[in-house]
């Protein structure tokens, strides 16, 4: 469903990302882990359009999206949750999610908003407040409520899990889950190893700007480098 | 008497507030201050005089033909001094340093044109007054308060409730964020200039009838004070600028009424200043730094 080959891209002088291919198999989970500075978030802001890459080919459903400014990869369906959230904090819960279906013209709007407050019910009752009075883990609910409000074929989450209490964070990958059972590509970049190795397909391991290690998640989590490096010596159970 | 000074301060303040909220409209999406406001607002007021004059038109033609033009100049201004700036890595003091280049041109070209006389609207509109009791108000004043009350009502509804009111808003907090959301910003930023420009070339119009002048130098005077109100109501805050516009207004007739003329902008300056000592970020503004990039 995406596929990037030779990507290169970075910031000014700084080359973040030298030379990666990755490639998300439609209806699958896949990850993408690494240590802080390895070129993670570049790598899910160039697919999405807000960092324009040097060189390299970035291609969505046979279709190349390379260097297209970001709200026409959102049209073309898919959409980021990014780090640390960006909630807008002004508008309320039920604007930020009507946001999140601004390019949509069909009648199906209500129906997926029902949906999304199905999934977390505490938006519903939150919904006249301001995003920005929510609490971290209401504030990702919301993220990730509000993406799925475009309907995205592709849903790149990036650092879901970070700064919330457990117990949240095995609530958000649990929702991970469902929603690619219910037929949404997933690409996650996730500082939460196990984790993020548990629920995905396939993982790809990104080390200062290249890929290092690829291959189905049991393995990879099995690998005794990633074993060591990322998950303290242990297996995963 | 004091309701008369009311009176007299809110149509004053209401044509700062409608200055004020080109500044903020602009400060919101783009972060920048844009100092070719005052100018915009002063070929807004020779475009309605000239629509009046030349071409005899209503007063409400006037107005709309104002608001065209600035709406133009404002996409001209766009596309010739900011984007280009913002396709490459430059100081964001660069857009700034800009936008004055474009407030020096349009005045010279209005000094070109105009001349540098004060010029007036025909007697016709200088109107008669209308007495309610104590109160004495014209037919300007009642004009003036009408429109831009109006606008200002109908700007706050169509941000709250429109589709482009909303990604306008998005846009403002973040704009990295509503280009996530399918938004274009590029386009946004576009109808927010031009929106801004629109406005500010109406409030030339109400100010040059409200003080029956029209000169190439009053974009200068006014595009400080609708600064001043800017930072006043809190940088990018659409019920500060509002707010803020009126206070100004109605602080300095009343300086006027029960103080000294000559004090009169020493008075509301110097009450900016004290407001500033107690709340830095302004009436409304947020607590948390903004615009610091």
């Amino acid at each position: 469903m995406l596929s990037i080959r030779q990507l290169v891209a970075g910031y000014g002088s700084i080359t973040a990302l030298k030379s990666i291919d990755l490639t998300v198999p439609e209806g699958s989970i896949v990850s993408l882990i690494g240590a802080n500075g390895a070129g993670k978030t570049t790598t899910m802001k160039t697919i999405m359009g807000l960092i324009r890459p040097t060189s390299g080919e970035i291609c969505f459903q046979d279709q190349n999206i390379t260097g297209q400014p970001v709200h026409q990869v959102v049209s073309k369906g898919v959409s980021l949750v990014p780090e640390g959230r960006s909630i807008l904090s002004q508008m309320s819960v039920l604007e930020n999610l009507e946001m999140g279906a601004y390019l949509r013209r069909d009648r199906e709007v209500q129906h997926d908003l029902q949906k999304v407050f199905q999934r977390f019910p505490i938006l519903e009752e939150r919904k006249q407040q301001l995003g920005g009075t929510l609490s971290g883990g209401q504030q990702q609910m919301l993220a990730i409520g509000r993406a799925l409000m475009a309907r995205p074929k592709l849903l790149l989450l990036d650092e879901p899990s970070m700064g919330l209490a457990p117990l949240v964070v095995a609530e958000i990958f649990k929702v991970i889950q469902e929603i690619n059972q219910e037929g949404t590509t997933i690409l996650l970049v996730e500082q939460n190893v196990r984790q993020a190795l548990k629920i995905a397909h396939y993982a790809y391991v990104l080390e200062t700007g290249r890929m290092v290690l690829h291959g189905p998640a049991d393995a990879v989590a099995n690998d005794p480098k990633i074993l060591e490096a990322y998950l303290g010596g242990r297996r995963v159970g | 008497m004091l309701l008369q000074q009311v009176v007299n301060g809110l149509t004053l303040g209401s044509t700062y507030a409608i200055i004020a909220l080109g500044y903020t409209l602009i400060f919101g999406v783009l972060n920048i201050v844009n100092m070719a406001h005052g100018e915009i607002f002063m070929i807004g007021a020779f475009v309605g005089l000239m629509l009046v004059t030349k071409l005899q038109t209503g007063i409400f033609t006037a107005l709309a033909g104002a608001m065209l033009t600035g709406a133009v100049l404002g996409y001209l201004l766009e596309r010739i001094a900011l984007r280009p700036l913002r396709r490459r890595e430059v100081s964001h003091l660069a857009p700034l340093i800009s936008t004055i280049g474009v407030s020096i041109f349009l005045e010279s070209l209005a000094l070109k044109i105009f001349g540098p006389q004060a010029q007036s609207f025909p007697p016709v509109f200088s109107g008669q007054l209308f007495e309610l009791g104590t109160l004495k108000i014209s037919i300007i004043q009642i004009v003036i308060l009408a429109v831009s009350f109006g606008l200002m009502i109908a700007l706050r509804f169509w941000l709250a409730k429109t589709k482009m009111g909303k990604s306008i808003r998005a846009t403002a907090e973040n704009l990295e964020t509503a280009g996530l959301l399918g938004v274009n910003t590029s386009q946004v930023i576009i109808v927010t200039v031009m929106l801004a420009s629109g406005l500010g070339s109406v409030a030339g119009v109400l100010v040059g009838l409200a003080f029956n002048a029209v000169e190439p130098t009053m974009g200068i005077t006014m595009g400080f004070k609708g600064l001043a109100v800017l930072i006043l109501g809190g940088l990018g805050n659409i019920t500060g600028a509002m707010v803020g516009g009126l206070l100004l207004g109605i602080a300095e007739v009343f300086s006027v009424a029960y103080g000294e003329s000559s004090y009169r902008e020493a008075v509301a300056f110097g009450l900016i200043i004290i407001l500033l000592f107690i709340r830095p970020q302004g009436l409304f503004g947020s607590g948390s730094a903004q615009g610091g990039r």
